[in-house]
């Protein structure tokens, strides 16, 4: 059977998604599509032209996602989605830049590219999922495994302290900050869509059920357990103050919109900067006359 | 095949004769060729071009960015490359090494990038002021699986700048990364460099589609094996990933598809071989030694070789221009009718093998090796041309 001959009616979704590379790869009650489908709906809704979207994932489970998204989409190496990304922007200011990838992805092997982009307040908006896991490779212990989770590579539990996300985010000079868990779809795509809306540069932490290896070897029940602790176990504090924002196994999720800030972009920087200092000579880079 | 040809964006040609180094010569080479955006980290002793982009690009327009490291460096390139943008970086061993996973990404991405690497001693930290040549090898297998690159080696300051054109001119026109692989001596080296009117400077357009937008697949071959690109934001919503992959860009995890791409990542450059192959004979009509060198070497050489023509022995010289593809045709060639190759150069005999390879026995290869650190003394070719020669 053709992908076309399939369904009758068409998904609502499918301008945005590559229906001949369905079905995907995910397991069923991992919460990876959930964020996509809230990803599309708030592009739908940010009313940007979809062919200056640009997505840049790098490898994982997540990482699949550029795959399945019926946009300019860059499946690129593990923990550079940032960097590459980078070059997309700068390369060329019109494109709107969504670096959607794992926990492991972003923050472990590509900490230090995440750091430096918020850093520089470069115009990206990164969506980061996570699964307290390497998901991909089997469910080996991350930077964001919180302290007595079992995983493959702690398998008497992790001992090591994890990243608070958007704490990190926000010292590193970030200009929009949210965590929402899968279960909050209406404010995480209205968190997507504020930060699709906005210049600088915007980070997503979206707490999401890996049923299969993080879930299963903790013996945390089904996708819809995972729903229900986040449903008992999370509060929304807006503004709270990041630092207080760790999560401990099983604990309590603090989510909410935390910091949404203006500050001139890596591009204003560099524009204003060299036209105070080099004048007329100065020939600006993605500035509209 | 179209292969579409025009002069240089006169903004970044600085027309004239100039006394640069070689760094200097490979940013203005990079500048003339229409690149405008570099991704770089410091590191000796190829910081120098870093410097000069930064200070030349704002009055030309135009993205430098220092990145956090060499890997942020290449995978900004290639986001670059993918908008549209000609794209360059510079490093040194340590850097390159850094850079090879996304190298790999680079060619399968099949994305024109340009990467200088001022080669200095290593393995390791090595010998960051002092030259070397020992990364000819890790230029060609460096990263991971089955791949072709294209590199070239500068003597000088001038052929670093006619050379990074070319470079550009070449990964644009092929879809791959092409590799200025030059070294301390060239790099640090102040020389007379002529940059002519941008009107006399031919630069090679990408390929770029134009069909209607349905009927586009990223990686369907054309005619030359290369295929047609297209930038980000245009509305063609590709799909490009590192993964084994069809025409469409979308990945398949099967040993077909792996035979398909691989070989088709491969044979765009094997089978064009001999149109991007360059290098220069000097009077090996009928020499009975061959001298092979390449960048620096060559011009130690080239003394060794007048010193042997003087005691009588014909001496040839053939000085790579292109070092990956490799000119093995002409090896082979020459094998047959000469007595013996000698290869000088600043490794431990890193092109030696792929001469011998490629003369298959048929004459045997005299390396002269060094470890780095310093060029070669003359004599010491010349003590092996002669030993040669006997
Ligand atoms: C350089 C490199 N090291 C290791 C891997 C193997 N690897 C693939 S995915 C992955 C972890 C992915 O974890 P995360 O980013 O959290 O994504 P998830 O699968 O959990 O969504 C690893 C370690 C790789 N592809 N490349
Ligand atoms: S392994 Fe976990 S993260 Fe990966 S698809 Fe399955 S449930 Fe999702
Ligand atoms: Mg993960």
């Amino acid at each position: 059977m053709r992908p076309e001959d399939r369904l009758e009616k068409k998904h609502p979704m499918e301008e945005f998604l590559r229906m001949d590379r369905m079905p995907h790869i995910w397991c069923s009650g991992c919460g990876i599509g959930i964020v996509v489908t809230s990803f599309i709906e708030a592009l739908q809704k940010s009313e940007i032209n979809p062919d200056k979207v640009c997505v840049v994932s790098g490898i994982g489970c997540t990482g699949r996602v550029a795959g399945y998204l019926r946009l300019d989409s860059f499946h690129t190496t593990h923990g550079r989605p940032i960097p590459f990304a980078t070059g997309l922007k700068l390369a060329n200011p019109d494109l709107k830049v969504v670096v959607f990838s794992g926990d492991g992805d972003i923050v472990g092997i590509g900490g230090n590219h995440f750091i430096h982009a918020a850093r520089r307040n470069m115009d990206l908006v990164v969506i980061c999922v996570n699964n307290f896991n390497y998901a991909m490779t089997g469910g080996q212990v991350a930077a964001t495994s919180p302290i007595g989770a079992n995983l493959s590579t702690a398998p008497y539990g992790n001992f090591e302290y994890p990243f608070n996300l958007p704490y990190l985010a926000e010292a590193c000079g970030a200009t929009y900050v949210a965590r929402w868990t899968c279960l909050h779809i209406r404010r995480l795509t209205k968190s997507i869509q504020e930060a699709l809306q906005k210049r600088g540069f915007s980070f997503i932490e979206v707490i999401t059920p890996c049923v299969t290896l993080y879930a299963r070897r903790n013996r945390l029940g089904d996708g819809l357990n995972l729903l229900r602790y986040y449903y008992e176990n999370s509060e929304i504090r807006h503004g709270a103050d990041t630092r207080t924002l760790d999560i401990g196994y099983q604990g309590k999720i603090i989510v909410g919109k935390f910091v949404d800030i203006e500050k001139p972009t890596f591009l204003d920087c560099m524009n204003n900067h060299l036209r105070k200092v080099l004048g007329n000579k100065y020939q600006p880079w993605g500035v509209k006359s | 095949m179209s292969v579409r040809k025009k002069s240089a964006d006169p903004k970044g040609v600085l027309t004239g004769v100039h006394y640069l180094d070689g760094d200097y010569a490979i940013a203005e080479g990079a500048l003339a060729a229409g690149c405008r955006f570099f991704a770089g980290y410091p590191i000796t002793p190829s910081t120098e071009t870093a410097e000069r982009f930064a200070e030349r690009i704002p009055l030309v327009g135009g993205v430098f960015i220092q990145m956090e490291d060499e890997i942020a460096s290449i995978a900004a390139l290639i986001g670059a490359s993918w908008a549209g943008v000609k794209s360059m970086t510079v490093t040194s061993g340590p850097g390159f090494s850094l850079m090879m996973e996304n190298i790999g990404l680079a060619c399968m991405m099949e994305v024109p990038i340009v990467i200088a690497n001022v080669q200095r001693g290593g393995p390791s930290t090595g010998l960051p002021t002092l030259t070397g040549q020992g990364d000819m090898m890790q230029v060609k297998w460096g990263s991971h699986g089955d791949y072709e690159i294209i590199a070239l080696s500068p003597d000088s300051p001038q052929e670093c700048f006619d050379l990074t054109i070319k470079a550009f001119n070449l990964s644009e026109m092929y879809r791959v990364p092409v590799f200025i692989m030059t070294d301390e001596c060239v790099g640090h080296m102040h020389e007379k460099v002529v940059i002519p009117p941008a009107e006399e400077i031919e630069i090679i357009e990408r390929k770029w589609y134009e069909g209607p937008k349905d009927k586009y697949l990223p990686y369907q071959p054309d005619v030359d094996l290369v295929p047609f690109m297209v930038k980000a934001g245009d509305g063609y919503r590709f799909h490009t990933t590192g993964l084994t992959h069809d025409q469409r860009g979308y990945p398949v995890i099967n040993a077909e598809a792996q035979d398909w791409c691989v070989r088709h990542i491969c044979d765009k450059i094997r089978l064009n071989a001999d149109k991007i192959i360059e290098y220069k004979e000097d009077e090996t009509d009928n020499a009975e030694i061959v001298v092979v060198s390449y960048g620096i070497t060559s011009r130690v050489a080239w003394k060794a070789i007048q010193d042997a023509r003087k005691a009588g022995i014909k001496v040839g010289s053939l000085r790579l221009i292109t070092v990956w593809p490799f000119p093995e045709k002409r090896i082979e060639e020459l094998a047959g009718k000469i007595k013996a190759f000698v290869v000088p150069e600043i490794n431990l005999g890193q092109i030696k093998r792929e001469v011998e390879r490629a003369a298959k026995g048929k004459a045997p290869v005299y390396p002269v090796s060094h470890c780095g650190g310093w060029v070669h003394n003359p004599d010491d070719i010349l003590k092996v041309i002669k030993e040669a020669a006997k």
